[in-house]
């Protein structure tokens, strides 16, 4: 299903001076170098992004050696079956955008328009979900720090469980609010990453409708999945990490 | 000793001169390569100056053997320097046996320095001369730095852990005393004065200060007011519940779990507010934590008590080259950089606990 | 063999050169320079912004050594002090050594050199450029309201928990500026591999292109770990975390091994660009190939490479294992290597060459001899035994200056002087421009040479009071701060006169042999008027070539 992008009638791309389908942008010779060129590009971002989340890793890693029960049984308050439940959105939602590519890829602009929407759709979900769990949290007490007027306040409910966590670590209060500390940073870097990504989508869905994309020009999309992608990978790590640490301690 | 326009500080330590030594070397071969490549270029610049306009330089002559040479040569230096500098190194924080222990708390903007004996001072020191002396470091807030110039020697005060250092004097003398890791507003008068004596004049300043009680005489009665003393000893009748502490400071204690520990600083310490990370097999996990019932103060006076109870019986675990006596201390050898809150071996300091893998003293 | 380059027959005149259209010409009107994409004319609004911040940072400066003539604090309180000298730290490095190469020259130069007509990606450039502007107004609004006193480091938990000043504006500047950075380096990286002109292969491109590249590489992995420890930083500000405040578990010393593990390869994405600088200007004002080519460009590389493995030496005296610190110094003697390899490399260059005596050549030989010295007091620091007496004293504030003023500084100045009828097609006034680089030289050493002497006598650092026997060297130092002054506000007033009363230079005033001067100066928009086809590397120079390059020596006088 062909169709033809938005052109005036000098045969120039609407949105003027930067790549339409017909002509690269006037830095590059060809479209290949410029799709060479925006796929380095966007590569060496998530290198970047790698080294950014890295960091975030390297604290919890230390602390997480440090205070290996305390930031047990704070793992353990977090809801696991929707930190599962999130994690299968997030793959299908990637699922979905390589589908939407692959619309593009064929012509299918109504396919790539649908695929776009529901990708958005499973990230708004996570958001959701993610929204609901921080509620959670800050019910419970869990939010760390001082800006809520509610202070931080661990307390295991199980009084065995708290008695034999206390037994491993008489501080493990104040180490439990280092673990929400990385949580709330962690998941809040990351959903940050989300909502730009949604931004994104919701300019890429803006521009499929106008008939942007084809088999010829879908780099955008491409470009946009390799973010997605790794925005779902982040958390893929993220997950066993925050959730699955104090798996063994309760059902 | 401080003379109106000095260009070297004064060198008062047993290693201070081997600091000077190290540093004076490399200063001759910067010096030595300074001048090689600044009286190279000028040497070219004049013999190669362009003139005329069009002139250009010859082909290049490529020469792998010279890249090799300018890359090995500096490397060799280099690295004879820097196992020199490691030795001196090691030197510079590995305590001797003898050393007498002091603590100084930093915070801002003072030295709380301690004495065993119990003297206690601001922003001093005074010291006997030839005496090894070693100095326990604790923040009460951010980090500082002790730095006594005319030693040669530095340490940072980091809040939630202990780091140390120490020296052996051998001119009497004042020296300076620094905070050289920036701490905010008064950081540049967070100073004082290292006052190095001959050791008959350091009895008398010793006896006419005011002798507080002694660290020793401190923990004895905060052990007896904090009732360690109702487990850790025995009483007619009743079943011992903690173990005993008589020689038990710089032996190895086997652990619950199997392992093996030295009962250094950090393990009394560790001990008395993390009670259950290492529990004494035989005993029952039962001794409550004393987080926030002990003051920085006088978790330094319980240990200087433990300690003064005394090892006897077996020599600590092989690495220490010599008989422990009441004032050993092995794993104090190395810079005692590892935070007191670690149940876990492992640290970002990387600092291991048992004397068995500590390399041999030199 | 010479590059290819279609052009007009008849070589034009310095006046018809700069008739003819050219990027500076092209448009007229203020929007035409905020909206540009053109990365010359981004290079020129960088080069605004970053001397904007090297004035301020130099006042600071300034401040500063002003204090320090006399031992009691009497020019301003403590406090004022302290946020004095964390301005200057944050404002120099954050916004001026780190950025001012690249943004400026390696803007300019980058597609230039390598035969094309813009960056990958313009739009981001000129977004970078902004990004840059944003991030400084909020560290300029937290020093109009009274700054930072955390010094540049922000050691916690004095950042987190301690300090009553703007940290987190601050912060939030930095880590802001760092995307500025970031952006910047993403850009060359692709520039240089996807759009080289043809028959330009690695080892035929400049090392200054080399030296950019190995640069970006440090950008890209090293700016976001400084992001994300810098916003938790501010984090633990604004919500009273405990990540690094050991009252509430955290660890201090977690904070130092994430911040220099940034800030050690920092330092060398400040001296790896004047470094590629002074490639350039060694082996065009000796007119001969820059001796051990290959090696030079393997060493940038092997720089940005073994500069990532090295952060520890700052830890040395931090409560880090020694053992851990063993590696670490002879890893920090490892990446001192390249580093030595390239200045007997440019020294080697000038033996039979044909060597030109004009400013930007004075800058470059000024750089090898005080980064010699700046570089091996960074061997003498790195080495264990004399660590833990110099360690945060004058000993090593002398030694950084000499790498980042007496290095980068002086590459900088160097490039500017050399590249200034390049961008703007004008010429400055040769006395002057000579006079400014010997004031730079003499004022500069005289600045720092007499803090390696108070840092070995143990002057701390960050010292706002000190003992009266450390006067005298002090005062020389802040006797050497002017002369400097003078040196660096010369070429302040002659560029800027430069600009409209310069006299033309013509196309190619150097008879450079480089693609960058095979274009007319200054270039039309589109650099090349057809994109050059590269036959031979750079820094070839035959005689006729020479000759026919040379439009119009440059006559400075």
């Amino acid at each position: 299903m062909a169709s033809s992008p938005l052109v005036d009638r000098h045969g120039h791309d609407v949105h003027g001076g930067h790549a339409s389908r017909r002509h690269p942008a006037h830095q590059f010779d060809t479209m290949e170098q410029q799709k060479e060129s925006s796929t380095l590009g966007m590569w060496l971002f998530l290198v970047t992004e790698i080294m950014f989340f890295g960091g975030l890793f390297t604290a919890y890693l230390v602390y997480r050696t440090l205070y290996p029960a305390a930031f047990a049984a704070a793992s353990s308050t977090l809801n696991v079956p929707l930190g599962a439940l999130n994690t299968a959105v997030l793959i299908c939602s990637s699922l979905t955008m390589a589908l939407a590519i692959r619309s593009a890829q064929v012509n299918w602009r109504k396919g790539a328009m649908i695929f776009l929407v529901l990708t958005m759709a499973l990230g708004s979900t996570f958001l959701v979900v993610k929204a609901f769990e921080y509620h959670d949290k800050f019910v419970e007490h869990h939010v760390p720090g001082h800006i809520l007027n509610t202070p931080f306040h661990f307390v295991l409910e199980d009084a065995r469980e708290a008695s034999a966590i206390a037994k491993l670590d008489p501080d493990y209060q104040r180490h439990a609010e280092i673990f929400f500390s990385l949580y709330f940073i962690m998941t809040g870097v990351h959903a940050t990453h989300m909502i730009i990504g949604l931004g994104i989508l919701a300019v890429l869905l803006f521009y499929t409708r106008r008939g942007k994309y084809d088999s010829e020009y879908y780099n955008p999309l491409e470009m946009t999945g390799l973010y997605w992608h790794f925005v779902d990978i982040v958390w893929i790590f993220l997950f066993p990490l925050l959730y699955l640490l104090g798996a063994h301690l309760h059902g | 000793m401080k003379s109106t326009f000095p260009l070297f500080p004064d060198s008062a330590s047993t290693l201070s001169g081997h600091v000077d030594a190290l540093f004076i070397v490399w200063s001759l071969v910067s010096l030595f390569f300074t001048v090689l490549i600044a009286g190279l270029i000028v040497v070219l610049m004049s013999r190669y100056r362009r003139r005329y306009p069009e002139e250009v330089g010859a082909d290049e002559r490529a020469g792998i053997w010279l890249e090799i040479l300018w890359s090995a040569v500096p490397l060799a230096i280099m690295l004879a320097m820097f196992t020199w500098g490691t030795k001196v190194f090691f030197e510079l924080y590995r305590p001797p046996a003898d050393a007498v222990e002091y603590t100084a708390i930093g915070k801002q903007w003072m030295w709380k320095v301690q004495h065993p004996e119990g003297q206690s001072e601001i922003n001093a020191l005074h010291i006997p001369v030839g005496q090894p002396v070693k100095i326990k470091l604790a923040s009460e807030d951010v980090i500082h730095s002790f730095y006594i110039p005319a030693f040669r020697i530095k340490q940072d005060a980091v809040p939630g852990r202990y780091t140390s250092l120490w020296f052996n004097p051998t001119k009497p003398g004042v020296y300076h005393l620094f905070c050289a890791e920036y701490c905010g507003t008064e950081h540049s008068r967070m100073i004082g004065s290292v006052i190095v004596m001959e050791p008959r004049d350091y009895e008398i300043w010793m006896a006419g200060g005011t002798p507080g009680k002694s660290m020793v005489a401190s923990g004895a009665d905060l052990f007896t007011s904090l009732a360690c003393v109702t487990c850790h000893r025995a009483s007619p009748g009743v079943t011992q519940r903690g173990p005993s502490l008589e020689g038990v400071f710089g032996s190895q204690v086997k652990l619950a779990d199997g392992r093996a520990v030295t009962a250094d600083d950090n393990y009394v310490r560790e001990s008395i507010l993390n009670p259950l990370a290492k529990v004494v097999a035989g005993y029952d996990p039962v001794m409550p934590t004393f987080q926030g019932q002990v003051s920085e103060e006088q978790l330094t006076q319980l240990i200087a008590y433990v300690r003064s109870l005394g090892p006897t019986g077996a020599a600590p675990a092989g690495g220490t080259g010599g008989t422990p006596t009441a004032a050993t201390n092995p794993s104090s050898a190395q810079m005692d950089a590892t935070s007191p809150l670690v149940n876990a071996g492992n640290t970002t300091a990387g600092q291991t606990q048992g004397a068995a893998q500590k390399p041999p003293q030199k | 063999m010479d590059t290819t380059v279609a052009r007009s027959p008849i070589l034009p005149t310095p006046e018809t050169s700069f008739e003819r259209p050219n990027y500076l010409n092209a448009e007229y009107g203020w929007k035409s320079w905020l909206f540009t994409l053109d990365h010359k004319r981004i290079a020129l609004l960088y080069l605004l912004s970053v001397t904007v911040f090297f004035g301020l940072g130099g006042i600071f400066a300034g401040l500063i050594r002003l204090e320090l003539l006399t031992p009691e604090g009497d020019l301003m309180g403590p406090d004022t002090y302290n946020r004095v000298f964390t301005m200057h730290g944050i404002i120099m490095v954050f916004f001026f050594l780190i950025p001012a190469i690249p943004a400026v020259l390696g803007n300019f130069l980058v597609p230039l050199m390598i035969g094309a007509k813009d960056l990958a990606m313009p739009r981001l450039n000129l977004a970078s450029w902004y990004v840059y502007n944003l991030g400084g107004i909020f560290t300029l609004w937290a020093i109009v309201n009274g700054g930072v006193d955390t010094g540049w480091t922000f050691y916690t938990p004095f950042s987190t928990t301690y300090s009553n000043t703007y940290v987190v504006p601050t912060a939030l500047g930095i880590f802001i500026t760092g995307f500025s950075t970031i952006f910047t380096a993403l850009n060359f990286i692709v520039t240089i591999h996807r759009m080289r002109a043809p028959g330009l292969n690695w080892f035929r491109l400049p090392l200054f292109i080399w030296s950019t590249y190995a640069t970006s590489l440090i950008i890209m992995l090293g700016t976001p770990v400084i992001a994300i420890t810098i916003l938790l930083v501010a984090a633990e500000r604004v919500l009273g975390l405990g990540i690094f405040n050991p009252k509430l578990g955290g660890d201090p010393v977690l904070f130092e091994h994430m911040f220099w593990f940034y800030s050690h390869p920092a330092v060398y994405i400040m001296i790896l660009p004047a470094m590629g600088v002074v490639s350039e200007l060694i082996g065009h004002f000796a007119r001969k190939k820059v001796f051990g080519y290959r090696v030079v460009a393997f060493a940038s590389v092997a720089i940005a490479v073994l500069g990532f493995l090295v952060w520890g030496h700052h830890l040395f005296v931090a409560g880090e294992s020694i053992y851990s610190a063993t590696v670490f110094s002879v890893l920090s003697m490892l990446v001192a290597v390249p580093s030595a390899v390239k200045v007997f490399n440019w020294t080697a260059t000038l033996y039979e060459g044909s060597i030109s005596f004009q400013t930007p050549m004075l800058y470059a030989l000024g750089f090898i001899g005080l980064f010699t010295i700046g570089g091996l007091t960074g061997v003498m620091v790195a080495t264990l035994g004399i660590d833990p007496h110099v360690h945060d004293t004058y000993f090593i504030v002398a030694h950084f200056h000499y790498v980042m003023v007496g290095g980068t500084i002086m590459g900088y100045l160097g490039g500017i002087h050399y590249w200034w009828p390049k961008m703007t097609g004008r010429l400055y006034p040769g006395f002057l421009s000579k006079l400014s680089a010997l004031l730079v030289f003499v004022g500069f050493n005289l600045t720092f040479f007499p803090q390696f002497i108070l840092g070995y006598m143990g002057m701390p650092r960050r010292y706002w009071s000190y003992p009266p026997e450390f006067q005298v060297l002090n005062v020389l130092s802040t006797a050497g701060a002017s002369v400097l002054a003078v040196g660096y506000t010369l070429p302040l007033c002659y560029f800027a006169w430069s600009f409209k009363y310069g006299k033309k230079s013509g196309d190619n005033p150097w008879g450079a042999n480089s693609l960058e001067w095979d274009t007319p100066s200054p270039p039309p928009t589109e650099n090349f008027y057809t994109t050059p086809v590269v036959t031979h590397g750079p820094y070839e120079y035959t005689r006729e070539g020479v000759h026919n390059r040379t439009t119009q020596e440059a006559n400075f006088g």
